[in-house]
């Protein structure tokens, strides 16, 4: 009885070093291990992004503490509305378009037999691997004021030739094109998947109740991707609302800033411009957009974290 | 009663079968037909470049059918092959992409391994902010960044704007936090009892990640390096607005700052300095097709 | 080769207790399966031995030495688990060896230990084959054999044979028992399936709840069980378990399941259950194989009642039954040549040398 008694005191006591050390340590390996990621999320991420709210209400020269003076300043100029108008207007078209055009074409090549499929899906992703600005430039050639490949067609066929990207109107659409040209194989591919995580029996069952075609994919495989395409629509809500590439390149934001969005403003008016605290006013407008599209991303993610 | 179940039953199915296959079939004509149309909607861009980069200046502002090459030449390539500027740029490019990836790789194999494995205090909210970060946007965060670096620079005197080598401080921003994001996703599926098992053989954390978890999760490693990759070739806007002598642009900035001077636009060579730009991100995906798919769904079905 | 010991051994995950003080001494060379229910503690036990927990109390020695705080490489064991956990990457060979490689272990010896475990679980054509092209019976050996090659003091398994189909479990479960004889290495087993820990035990534990409910040989275990959650636990179809009431009857005692069925207590049991009579809370236990059809040879002690079956299941060899007594069903197994039919009376032979008495309140067998 004593014995035992002696045993359990030293077990608790000084003996109960190894494994409970092994685990401690676990963790404090762990974190030196993380370490890496944690000091630059911080440095490069986190700081910047507080720093630019400092910076925005700084005036120009960088000497002064004005407040809420650029943001005031900002809400007096009819260009900053445009560029807000113009922001929402390309982000929502275009992921609409993105997002039909790819629940198509990820509809006709699940349709097609499996062992063609991946052929077809690898050319119809081309446009999501060439990187934005080197495939923004094709089309801008294509867009070529004298040389468009596009008028020299509706030439010959007798349709009048088209000023791509010297009307504001015309502008605009060939922005919101680029875009769906360049985003809509991400969804594609993204539903793609989705589809074949659709169980076929589920289908089989549906065609045994009698439901046609058009039934099924309302409400079978719509029902069963609303996650996936929840999600990739706020994703790409998020790229398209920050891009800067395609503007920059195709239009620099013109003619007469009836393309710039925040991006691509910021840059101009920080970078370019040289008003810094400007620029950065103009970039922080982005924050609730994307704020609102995060928390809804997020809670997607850990609703279905938890499900599993 | 059985008999004539049979026989009415019987030319009925055929008839449903006959109906069946001939649906399928128009679905399957119409689903190729529409393939197509969307095919060459998504390939005329870049097949444009393609035929623009085989003809000559001459041929581009006679305005014949721009679609076909009369005359094909590969003048363009030799130029811009032969061009210092143009060299410089690629392998500004090829420096900047390779050491992006491998310090992105380290980075993020070692934290997604913690964070998958091995809890610690603030572990999970890490984890949440690791793909909150993922879904900040560069257009936020350059305008700050310029002027932490050039503050930077006023403290300590390193040129840290117009230098190549500042690109490999901004883009792991880019793909850090994605590539921890699918590492997270591909280590969590390893299960627990394989590490259990190295924990007996007597392995150590390192040699579990080592010789357990890297080689096991290779498709994620190598799904993430492809994106790391591709991000990093492509990116645009941290390079125009942190670096400006030709001799540090890298490709994407150099082609649209120097060969489109003022309003000459040299399209043929425009065009095969883009498409040479688009070429090894396009290799590697023909390559490796399946894994850089897996990657570009694994950041939205796993997690 | 030593022997395993458990010590009053706790374990509270975050307060919430798993492990509510087991003291068990598992003999050298001994074969001990760990039973019960999923929850009952079982699996956490084994992990303790193994190191891959902590525990909160107690004392785990293995051999001579506490084991308490010694990382789970050192302290001399292996574990085969119920997903096999082989490394995907690695040949069989590569598998079996990592271990050793990691210990730095010569290259020949190596070899020469992965050939002679190879060898005993017949695998030796397999070695340079990757875990994938395996099937789960081989995958099964080269887990084993991963532990073999290492020659612990003692072999842990992890419900080893769930993840394979009903023959093949049959199949493994001998194959199991063969290397144990040829290895003679303690060994600790855990499952859920109670037929499992009957074929391969010296001694099986039950356990339910985090503590231990009766250890002992398969065969004690089946017959004398020691509490109400053994006696239900171990045997399939489980044990009958109907309310009655012990009453003084002329020429000793009576159990009473309802107004029409009551047996007399054989003699030699009086004076245990005497001191019972006024119980009002007692169960009487009896297997289903003790419930026969009345064509068998009776002895003294097998008394007849009739019922109305209900459903009647034939298994070939034997006739399962059930009917109900006082709204319990009961099941009986009779002979496939007792014209046992749904809906007919059917006279049964109550075996009472085999009943048992249970305290319902206590959980004790009486």
């Amino acid at each position: 009885m004593v014995d035992s008694a002696i045993r359990v005191g030293t077990a608790n006591g000084a003996a109960r070093g190894g494994l409970h050390r092994l685990m401690r340590r676990k963790s404090t390996i762990a974190f030196f291990m993380a370490l890496p990621l944690i000091a630059l999320l911080a440095a490069l991420v986190a700081y910047p992004a507080g720093y630019a709210v400092y910076l925005a209400m700084l005036s120009k020269s960088m000497e002064r503490f004005v407040g809420f003076g650029n943001f005031t300043f900002l809400f007096g100029r009819d260009t900053f509305w445009q560029v807000v108008y113009q922001s929402c207007l390309f982000a929502i078209t275009a992921v609409v378009f993105k997002a039909i055009i790819g629940f198509v074409v990820a509809h006709f090549v699940h349709n097609i037999p499996a062992k063609g499929q991946r052929k077809w899906r690898g050319m119809l992703l081309v446009p999501w691997v060439i990187p934005p600005a080197m495939s923004t430039l094709a089309w801008l050639w294509l867009f070529d004021p004298s040389y468009s490949a596009f008028n020299w067609v509706f030439d010959h066929i007798g349709i009048g030739r088209v000023p791509w990207l010297g009307e504001a109107a015309w502008a605009r659409f060939s922005v919101i094109l680029v875009n769906v040209w360049i985003g809509a194989p991400f969804f594609m591919i993204m539903y793609l998947a989705a589809l074949k995580s659709v169980p076929d029996q589920l289908y089989e069952a549906a065609a045994i109740d009698g439901a046609s075609w058009w039934q099924r994919i309302w409400y079978i495989t719509l029902p069963m991707m609303r996650n996936i395409i929840a999600i990739t629509a706020l994703f790409s809500l998020i790229v398209t609302f920050a891009n800067f590439d395609i503007v920059r390149v195709l239009t620099a934001g013109g003619p007469l800033d009836y393309t710039h969005i925040f991006g691509t403003w910021a840059f101009r008016v920080g970078i370019e411009g040289g008003d810094i605290p400007l620029g950065a006013a103009v970039s922080l407008f982005m924050v609730p957009i994307l704020a609102v599209a995060a928390i809804f991303i997020l809670r997607d993610i850990t609703r279905r974290g938890s499900e599993v | 009663m059985a008999n004539t179940a049979v026989s009415v039953g019987g030319p009925t199915r055929q008839i449903r079968y006959g109906s069946v296959s001939r649906d399928r079939k128009r679905a399957l004509i119409w689903s190729y037909v529409f393939l197509v149309i969307f095919a060459i909607f998504f390939l005329m861009p870049p097949v444009y470049m393609l035929i623009t980069s085989l003809k000559t200046s001459a041929e581009i502002s006679a305005i014949t059918n721009p679609w076909w090459v009369y005359n094909p030449t590969l003048e363009n390539y030799v130029s811009l092959l032969t061009s210092p500027e143009y060299l410089t740029f690629f392998w500004n490019s090829a420096m900047v992409s390779i050491i992006v990836v491998t310090i992105t790789m380290v980075i993020s194999v070692l934290a997604a391994f913690a964070l998958a494995r091995m809890r610690f205090w603030g572990s999970a909210t890490l984890a949440t902010g690791v793909f909150l970060t993922y879904l900040i946007p560069e257009t936020l965060l350059f305008i700050p960044l310029f002027k932490i670096f050039a503050f930077v620079n006023e403290l300590t005197g390193i040129e840290l704007i117009n230098n190549w080598w500042v690109l490999l401080f901004l883009y792991p921003t880019l793909t850090v936090p994605f590539c921890t994001w699918i590492m997270i996703g591909y280590f969590a599926s390893i299960p627990k009892e394989l590490d259990e098992a190295a924990l007996i053989d007597g392995a150590g954390w390192m040699q579990t990640l080592t010789k357990i978890f890297i080689p096991v999760a290779l498709p994620g490693i190598i799904a993430a390096t492809i994106f790391a990759f591709t991000v990093s070739w492509a990116q645009f806007l941290y390079p125009l607005a942190f670096t400006t002598s030709t001799d540090q642009l890298v490709l994407p900035v150099g082609i649209i700052t120097t060969l489109i001077k003022g309003d000459v636009f040299n399209w043929g060579q425009i065009m095969t300095g883009a498409l040479l730009g688009a070429a090894p991100p396009l290799i590697i995906y023909a390559f490796l097709m399946d894994y850089y798919i897996a990657g570009l769904t694994a950041g939205a079905t796993k997690g | 080769m030593a022997q395993v010991t458990l010590r009053k051994v706790v374990k509270n995950y975050d307060q919430t207790p798993a492990v509510r003080g087991i003291d068990l001494e598992i003999a050298d060379k001994e074969f001990v399966v760990l039973v019960g229910p999923s929850g009952c503690g079982k699996t956490t036990t084994l992990r303790m031995i193994a190191g891959l927990e902590e525990i909160t109390g107690g004392d785990i020695l293995i051999g001579a030495d506490v084991v308490n705080d010694v990382p789970p490489k050192d302290r001399d064991i292996a574990m085969v688990f119920q997903n096999y956990a082989l490394y995907p990457h690695m040949t069989v060979h590569e598998n079996m060896s990592f271990g050793l490689r990691l210990k730095k272990v010569p290259k020949e010896e190596i070899s020469k230990r992965v050939q002679a475990a190879a060898q005993i679980l017949d695998i030796s054509e397999l070695l340079q084959r990757k875990p994938k092209q395996l099937s789960g019976g081989q995958r099964q050996r080269v887990a084993m054999g991963r532990a073999i090659v290492r020659d612990p003091k003692v072999f842990l398994f992890d419900e080893p044979l769930s993840n394979l189909d009903a023959k093949l479990r049959v199949q493994m479960r001998t194959e199991i028992k063969k290397v144990h004889q040829k290895v003679r290495t303690t060994t600790v087993y855990v499952t859920h399936d109670q037929v499992e820990a009957m074929t391969l035990a010296d001694r099986v534990v039950v356990m339910n709840n985090g503590r231990i409910e009766q250890v002992g040989a398969p065969n004690d275990l089946y017959h004398t069980p020691m509490t109400k959650f053994v006696a239900g636990f171990i045997g399939s179809p489980a044990m009958n378990m109907i309310p009655c009431r012990l009453e003084k009857a002329a020429g000793g005692l009576r159990v009473t399941l309802s107004d029409g069925v009551s047996f007399p207590v054989p003699e030699d049991r009086t004076a245990r259950y005497e001191q019972h009579l006024n119980n009002g809370q007692l169960l009487f236990g009896l297997r289903p194989e003790h419930l026969m059809d009345a064509h068998a040879h009776a002895n003294p002690h097998q008394h007849p009642f009739d019922v109305t079956l209900e459903v009647t299941e034939p298994m070939g060899m034997e006739t399962l039954v059930y009917f109900p007594i006082n709204g319990i069903d009961i099941c009986a197994r009779v002979s496939p040549n007792a014209g046992a039919q749904a809906g007919s009376r059917l006279r049964l032979l109550a075996d009472l040398d085999n009943m048992h008495l249970i305290d319902d309140t206590s959980g004790r067998v009486l």
